[in-house]
């Protein structure tokens, strides 16, 4: 564990903008220094395309960018890194699965599963194949509190059910499902299990082994790496049978005039020119994360999220949506304030020199299953601190009073 | 009304106490708009009689910014003539721009309260949203 690299100090927009309290770190994350310079070395030193060329430097490229590839299989614990596929983002890799998975593997009257509280990216890849198909799509309802339980998960699942999607931490609740328990009652049933990770990558180890899952996809920006990289692991046996999702350059084996044969996995599922740069700042992130070590983040995670926590409950008029125990959060703490439109509450907060979310944060079922038309949201990472919090607090108590309501 | 209100006072005031914000029977042309990024809406309801606006009312889900700007819209074009109307229009949608002169602002009277709005940006669509559903119902009037 490395201590020092838990601090704004790591972090140059923190060192730009001084006053700045950064609040949205489920949209996105700051990038680390290292992080940073990891990518300009790809660029400044080692920049041909990968994968290509038959010279030194193309082969310099492409060990950068399969050398990302093991520290990306070594992260989530998968078997080979034929499983991993790298994608632009979370958002891709699901789409990836619903497409070529999907087309291959859905016919009509098959049942498709989903938590009511999943991101759009979770959701519309499922609806669009559910319409194509003929399929059904199914929701997965939780309690207010954000709880899937097995009981209502064995209930959903019919014979017809092929796939199960949910995500391991919910963007709005902050609440970690029971993805292992989960993918065991899935399996029971023949049904494959999609997780969405793209709010648990940064905060939380994954073993996907452990874990059982068939499918999983998160982003590499909300874990301190650049925007433009996101992995989709997959059980290699499903890989092998898929078909291509996108077509082109360095993804086939063979090509002639009237067909092709496609290339090994994972590259596969990778056409064209790779995000060479952003994978090996993904590697840097996740280098980075492991040296400062889950638990501190965890830890210093917990702790800002129940100091916030806390003092919200005090507050009068301020309704938390989700568990009533910080614990169950992860660094997302969602919320409305009585008779004030999340959007007036995000352009207070900004006139404070505070950047939280506010909307329907890509969740429009969850928020009309919640019967709330929108909310604002603060989720914090390791790097925030106590005084962020207390800002935080200062504003969020003036809200209603600067809206013209008595306190 | 406290001192450090964030809109200042007149948007705040239309916001708790909109005069306009009411179902409208008498109605004669109605019209649906939505800001899809944040999924607020407006329904607005316009009584159009011998050629002019005779009343005007709105429902709906939005931010201060939406509803002030939907009240004092109303309050503007009630006792118009659907083109005045869309003169107004035209002319708010240039102070949002930031590109009014001062006598345009001061034609837009107590709308001219929302000219703040030019410098946000993230805000601009909810100021707009019941003057866009406006000239859509004028226009298909
Ligand atoms: C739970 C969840 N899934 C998926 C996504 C989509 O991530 P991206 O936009 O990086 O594809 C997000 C991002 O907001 C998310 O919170």
């Amino acid at each position: 564990m490395n201590n020092d690299l838990i601090g704004k100090h790591n972090f140059p927009i923190f060192e730009k903008y001084k006053d700045l309290v950064y609040l949205d770190s489920s949209a996105t994350q700051q990038k680390p220094q290292r992080v940073i310079d990891a990518v300009t070395r790809y660029y400044s030193e080692l920049n041909a395309n990968p994968l290509r060329g038959l010279y030194e430097l193309s082969v310099k490229a492409t060990d950068a960018y399969e050398g990302a590839r093991e520290s990306v299989r070594r992260f989530i614990c998968a078997q080979s890194t034929k499983e991993i596929v790298f994608t632009r983002n979370a958002s891709e890799s699901l789409n990836l699965i619903a497409y070529s998975w999907g087309q291959a593997n859905i016919t009509q009257g098959d049942e498709i599963l989903v938590c009511i509280s999943e991101h759009h990216s979770n959701l519309l890849p499922w609806q669009v194949l559910a319409k194509q198909k003929g399929a059904v799509l199914k929701f997965l309802e939780c309690d207010k509190s954000g709880l899937y339980t097995a009981k209502a998960l064995e209930k959903a699942l019919t014979p017809r059910t092929k796939v199960f999607a949910i995500a391991q931490i919910s963007n709005i609740f902050g609440r970690l499902n029971p993805i292992k328990e989960f993918a065991e009652i899935a399996h029971k049933n023949g049904t494959l299990i999609v997780c969405d990770a793209a709010q648990s990558a940064a905060h939380i180890p994954i073993d996907v082994q452990k874990l059982g899952v068939d499918f999983l996809a998160f982003s590499g920006h909300k874990m301190l790496a650049p925007m433009g990289i996101g992995v989709l692991y997959a059980r290699q046996d499903l890989l092998e049978k898929m078909p291509p999702f996108l077509y082109g350059g360095e993804m086939i084996e063979y090509v002639t005039r009237e067909g092709a044969t496609y290339a090994e996995l994972p590259h596969k599922f990778e056409a064209g020119t790779v995000n060479a740069g952003g994978a090996v700042g993904l590697a840097a992130a996740i280098d980075y994360i492991s040296q400062l070590g889950f638990e501190a983040v965890q830890k210093r995670e917990d702790e800002l999220t129940a100091l916030a926590f806390e003092q919200m409950k005090e507050i009068a008029h301020i309704n938390i949506i989700g568990a009533e125990d910080a614990a169950e959060h992860h660094g997302i703490i969602t919320f409305t304030v009585d008779d004030v439109h999340p959007h007036d509450i995000a352009a207070i907060f900004d006139a404070d020199g505070i950047a939280i979310r506010a909307g329907h944060h890509c969740a429009q079922p969850l928020h009309e299953y919640l019967e709330i038309p929108s909310s604002a949201r603060m989720s914090l990472a390791f790097y925030n601190d106590e005084t962020d919090i207390a800002r935080f607090i200062a504003t969020l108590k003036t809200i209603r009073r600067r809206m013209g309501y008595d306190s | 009304m406290t001192a450090d209100s964030f809109y200042g006072e007149v948007l705040a005031d239309h916001n708790l106490h909109p005069l306009h914000k009411h179902e409208l029977e008498c109605a004669t042309h109605c019209c649906k708009g939505l800001n899809p990024t944040c999924g607020d809406n407006i329904e607005l309801n316009l009584d159009i009689r011998g050629g002019v606006i005779t009343d005007g009312s709105f429902t709906g889900i939005g931010c201060a910014v939406s509803q002030a700007s939907a009240d004092i819209m109303l309050e503007l074009i009630i006792g118009k003539t659907p083109d005045e109307a869309k003169h107004i229009a035209a002319l708010f949608r240039k102070m949002i721009a930031g590109e009014a002169s001062d006598e345009e602002i001061d034609e837009l009277e107590e709308a001219g309260a929302l000219q703040s709005i030019s410098k946000m940006p993230a805000r601009v669509k909810c100021a707009l949203l019941s003057w866009n559903t406006l000239e859509k119902l004028i226009d298909e009037k």
